[in-house]
Order: C-alpha cells, then structure tokens, then sequence
C-alpha cells in the first residue's frame, strides 16, 4: 500500500496500549511530546506486526503533530514495517565483521531453508527473512535479529534449523500479538 | 516450548564476548557474570561510591562538602580520559564547555547507539553493568549542573534497553535519581535519567542526527555550528558522551585522576573496550589499558582463526582506514598510536582480516554499507556513496575498467570534508586506504575484464 492510497481503517488503539504511550510520552517535557514518537511507533508494530498509514495518523493525533512527520519517521528507520510482515521477521546481519564469520552464509542456509528469497515471506505467512545491516552484536556472528526484540547469536546452520523447525512447532506465545480485532 | 522459549536458547550469555576472563586490568568489565547487574551487586562492588563522595555522603570524616563542579571536571581532565564513542576528544575539556550558569534547562546526553560495524563493547556494558552508566551519568550532570537526561540506546539491542530501564527504576526507588524534595541523596542535587531507544539507523551514532531522533524526527545531523554545547536537544544547552565514556567516571572519581591516567599512557588515559571481530579464534569483547601492543590484544582474542597469517585489520570500526598486518603489529592500541600508524582508534572496533581474504569484496560490503546508511541530506554523500559501491561491485565482479581506481580515489575526494557530518568521511577514508594499501588488488580484478568496455576506456 502506498501513502497515496486511501489509508485502511485499522483498530482504534486499545486503552492498554495508550497506557503504554503515556508512560513514553512522561519522559520528556510537557511540550515535547513528538519524542515519544518512536517508542509509540514500535509498541504500535508491536501488537499489529507493522505500522499502517491509519496508525501513523492515530499517533499523530495522540502526539499533537502532523501525520506527515510521524510518516517521515517510520520510513527513514529501518526497522519499521510499513506492510505486514511474517509472523517471525528474521533480519540476518551480513555486514563486514559478520560476513567474514558466516553472515552471509547464515542468510543463503534460510534462503533455501525456508524457500524465499532475501526480502520475502513464507507461503504461510510463518516467516520474513530480511538482510539486515550492522546489530551491534558483531563478536557473536552469525546474528539474528528475530521480531525486533530478540537476538540469537552464534547462529549456526545447525542451529538456524533448530530455531526455524522449533517456532514452526511452537505452540501459542508469539512475540508480538495477534491482529487486533 | 513457546516461541519466546525456543528462541532465548539461541540468546547470548556473554560468557564468550564478556567473562572470559581474557581483559587486563579491566575496570568496567570487572567482576561481572551475567547475573549480578542489579543494584545491590553493583553496590556491592563499590558501586555509586564515586556519587556519595561528589555529594559528600560517603561518611568518609572530612569530606561533608563533597566535591565542587570544578573539582570534578579538573579529576576528569587529570585523567586524560578521551570519548570513547570514535572522536577521541577529552572528555574533561568538553564537560567545561557546558555552559553551567545558563539559566534554563540543560541536557545530558548518553549516545549508546552503537552500530558501527565491529562494535559491540557498549551493548554488553549496558548488559550486564547498567548501574555503572547511570552513576557516571549522574556524576556528569552533577559537574555541569544538568538536571535531565537521557540515554538513547541502538534500537537493534531492543532487550538491553529494556533492562537498562529495568535498572533506572531500581536507581530511582534507591534515591539515585529523581526530582524529589531534598534531592539526590538528601544532597539538593537533582537529576532525572530516561531511556529512549533508536530503531536502526546508523546515522543516528552521529551526535546531533542522534538529538533530532530524540526529538521525535528523521535522525538527520545538523550543520555545526552551533555546537550542542550551545544548541542541543530541543535547543538547549547539551552535552553529549558515549556509554563507555560515561561508564569510566566512577573509577575515576573514586581512584583519581592520576591513577586512570597511570593505567593507559600519557594522553590516553585508562582502559579501553576493544571489540574484535572476524578473522580471529575468539572473538570478543577486552578491556585492556590503552597502549597495549595489538599484538598482545591479538593474542587475547586467540590469535588468527585456523592458524592463517594476519592479513590486514581495521583498528577503530568499519569507517577507520584499514591498516596492514605488519604495520599493526608494531603498533599500540592508543589514540595517538593508531593516529600515527594511519588510522584512527574509533570506538575501538578491531575487524581481523586473514590472509585468505579478498579486500576488494570487504570494502564492497561496506560501501554497501555506506550507500545504505546515507541520510541522503547531502548530494556528495547521498549521490557518491551510490557510485562507490558501484564502481567496487563493478571491479569485484569483473566488470571493472582501468580508470576505475583513480575514479574511486576522486569520487572519495570529494565526498570527503563536503558533507555536513562525518558519514561521508566514514564512507571515503576506507576505500582510499584499501587502495592504498591493496592497489594490486583491485588491479589484478580490473585485469581479468576482457569485455570490450574495459578496453576502450
């Protein structure tokens, strides 16, 4: 969906989750409320998976600016979702440090492991599988970033199945919730 | 087995990048195991001390008045302690440019948005010792009269952000931080001290791109000057430091200014993080005083991976010029060291690179890299860092023309000092020095072109 379609209805957001932006939106001055923008943004894609065009525009009302600006936001970080993504979105780092300890091998072994290209989604919908730039974990490479929240380190192919095969059996417990009805 | 079960297998104990026993002399990474990063560990280990002797509350007879401002910027100074984000600048020197009298609100700064490629020191400081960031912190903001600040932690490091929040709240409920009446400690003194997390943008490492995300934008630096000293976070006064700058404070002030600078050698006071990465057995992070031989660091981190030769290393993260073997091993692991042999010490990223390895394809991904990371404010930047990966994918894939080499010295040339901050350096210094140092390289690729192109031009 681009920005110049006519932005999808989604959920209002939910009483708990406003909470949640109050306590984001307390760290800063009373008239800075715009700093709380990405922490609202990531506890946003959070419950839902991404960050659609009708959520930018609830924060934006929530935080008293544009919807633009929230917009400009989410597309200038990486780790935003603009689209639904799978329900585990892997983000595999190749770059230096970790390219010369497997990084990219790490990347190629899901590749064929999971049948999708760097930059696609499962059939199922179970997994996206993304290059990612530098995490900061460079000493435990192969990482893996997995939903934004958790990463695995010394990820090797063994252990790339181990973690594919084990969520594909996993029961219940997803990282981020289920849409929102 | 749930999902968040199945995965924290996978998660990292610091058992290999952190307790391995392998640092010399360490002072930020001592004593830790995983376990003790709470308040009463950190306390325990002579934690917030350093606080109750600035504020005089240490019960030590004969210090009730504590330490003035003025006395702890000049422990600081005497330390010779330098940034230890990648700029190297003297901490001390830079707290005195806050200006303390000015009448509104002040900020304090802590940028551990540590995505520099080879880097991954401040991830496990915050980890496993965030108590030692946020005492440093506070003995900041007491030095330059600040009452507010924050820490931006790298949004990739999402779990760490959660426990260093964790450990504000046990600060907070130990009467460490806040605004309540009487102050820190019953000092007057008051500070608080929130967390706010990125999510993944390089740029925003660079200190005022870092303000403007703080500020809820895009994280695009702006021009300087005005320098945050004057012009910061929401335009106020700001003084910005790296965790591990932060997290060498308390020893300082504890132990002195002479004795951190004792540790390391003149000008370079202290002990460093140093994160190896790459070619080597035990990659890692090691707290060792500045001025240790790289060869000794090499040998910490387990020597050359499957006993290969050492090839060539970039000593300070992917934006520091890469440096041959033979001239690493002769050089010391010091600001000044490194400065001298050609290259920069950084935030102290240590990429090992062995014999077997193709130089043209490392500089590939980091001009991948570069090209990627743009904020795309600046035309040079924006535009060239696009033409250098391309003309380096080019030669590594053997489309490379003869003229190529000079283009990519020129193009580095003027991407170099034309852009408003420093990514645009960060992406010309390594293609100049991997030219420079491994022309025959890049040659020897350029040579296998037969296509006609690569003829003619």
């Amino acid at each position: 969906m681009s920005t110049h379609d006519v932005p999808e209805k989604t959920a209002p957001l939910s009483a708990a989750t406003l909470a949640l932006f109050d306590r984001e939106v307390a760290k800063y001055p009373a008239d800075q409320k715009q700093s709380a923008v990405m922490a609202c943004l990531t506890i946003v894609q959070r419950e839902r998976g991404y960050v659609s065009v009708d959520d930018e525009r609830q924060i934006a009302d929530y935080l008293g600016m544009p919807t633009i600006a929230v917009h400009e936001v989410t597309t200038f970080y990486n780790m935003y979702n603009q689209h639904p993504v799978g329900k585990y979105k892997l983000n595999v780092c190749t770059n230096l440090p970790c390219q010369l300890r497997d990084g990219a091998k790490a990347l190629k072994h899901l590749e064929q492991k999971l049948g999708t290209p760097m930059g696609g989604t499962t059939a199922d919908g179970m997994f996206t599988l993304q290059q990612s730039e530098c995490l900061g974990a460079c000493a435990d490479s192969p990482v893996m970033l997995v939903n934004d929240l958790t990463m695995c380190s010394f990820m090797t192919n063994e252990k790339l199945d181990q973690l594919i095969d084990g969520l594909r059996a996993a029961q219940g417990g997803a990282p981020h919730k289920e849409a929102q009805p | 087995m749930n999902a968040q079960q199945v995965l924290s297998q996978f998660q990292a104990t610091g058992v290999q990048t952190c307790f391995h026993g392998r640092h010399i002399t360490p002072q930020i990474y001592a004593d830790l195991n995983g376990s003790n990063w709470r308040l009463k560990d950190y306390e325990a280990r002579g934690g917030y001390q350093a606080l109750r002797k600035i504020l005089g509350k240490d019960g030590v007879a004969g210090n009730e008045t504590g330490l003035t401002q003025d006395q702890v910027i000049a422990t600081v100074k005497e330390s010779g302690l330098r940034g230890r984000g990648g700029a190297g600048f003297p901490t001390g020197l830079k707290w005195s440019f806050m200006p303390r009298q000015f009448p509104g609100q002040k900020h304090l700064v802590c940028n551990s948005d540590e995505g520099e490629p080879g880097t991954c020191k401040d991830r496990d400081l915050l980890q496993f010792n965030p108590h030692i960031v946020i005492e440093g912190m506070i003995i900041a903001a007491y030095a330059m009269g600040i009452s507010l600040g924050y820490n931006y932690i790298h949004g990739e490091i999402f779990q760490t952000y959660e426990r260093f929040e964790e450990a504000l709240e046990e600060a907070r409920a130990a009467g460490y931080l806040g605004n309540g009446d009487g102050g820190i400690l019953g000092s007057g003194f008051k500070f608080e001290l929130h967390a706010a997390h990125g999510f993944g943008a390089y740029i925003c490492g660079e200190e005022t791109a870092l303000l403007e995300s703080l500020e809820g934008k895009k994280g695009q630096p702006r021009f300087k000057p005005p320098f945050p000293a004057s012009f910061g976070l929401y335009g106020k006064p700001t003084t910005i430091n790296n965790t591990e700058t932060f997290a060498a404070v308390p020893w300082i002030i504890r132990n002195g200014g002479q004795a951190y600078l004792e540790c390391g050698k003149p000008n370079n006071g202290g002990t460093k993080i140093f994160s190896v990465s790459g070619d080597v057995e035990l990659p890692g992070n090691y707290e060792i005083p500045l001025g240790t031989p790289f060869s000794k660091l090499l040998e910490l981190a387990g020597g050359v991976r499957q006993g290969r030769k050492l090839k060539a290393v970039i000593p300070g993260g992917s934006s520091a010029p890469v440096l041959p073997a033979a001239i690493m091993m002769e050089t010391t692991m010091d600001y000044d060291a490194i400065a001298k042999a050609g290259s920069m010490l950084g935030s102290g990223a240590v990429i090992v690179m062995d014999d077997s390895r193709c130089m043209v394809e490392s500089l590939k991904r980091l001009s991948y890299f570069y090209m990627h990371e743009s904020c795309g404010q600046c035309t040079p930047c924006r535009e060239g860092t696009g033409w250098l990966w391309r003309m380096v994918d080019r030669i590594h894939t053997g489309q490379g023309r003869a003229t190529d080499i000079d283009l990519l010295n020129s193009v580095a040339d003027n991407i170099q000092g034309r852009t408003i901050c420093a990514l645009g350096d960060a992406a010309a210094m390594p293609v100049r020095a991997m030219i420079k140092h491994f022309r025959h390289e890049f040659e020897a690729l350029i040579a296998k072109n037969t296509t006609p192109t690569a003829t003619q031009s």
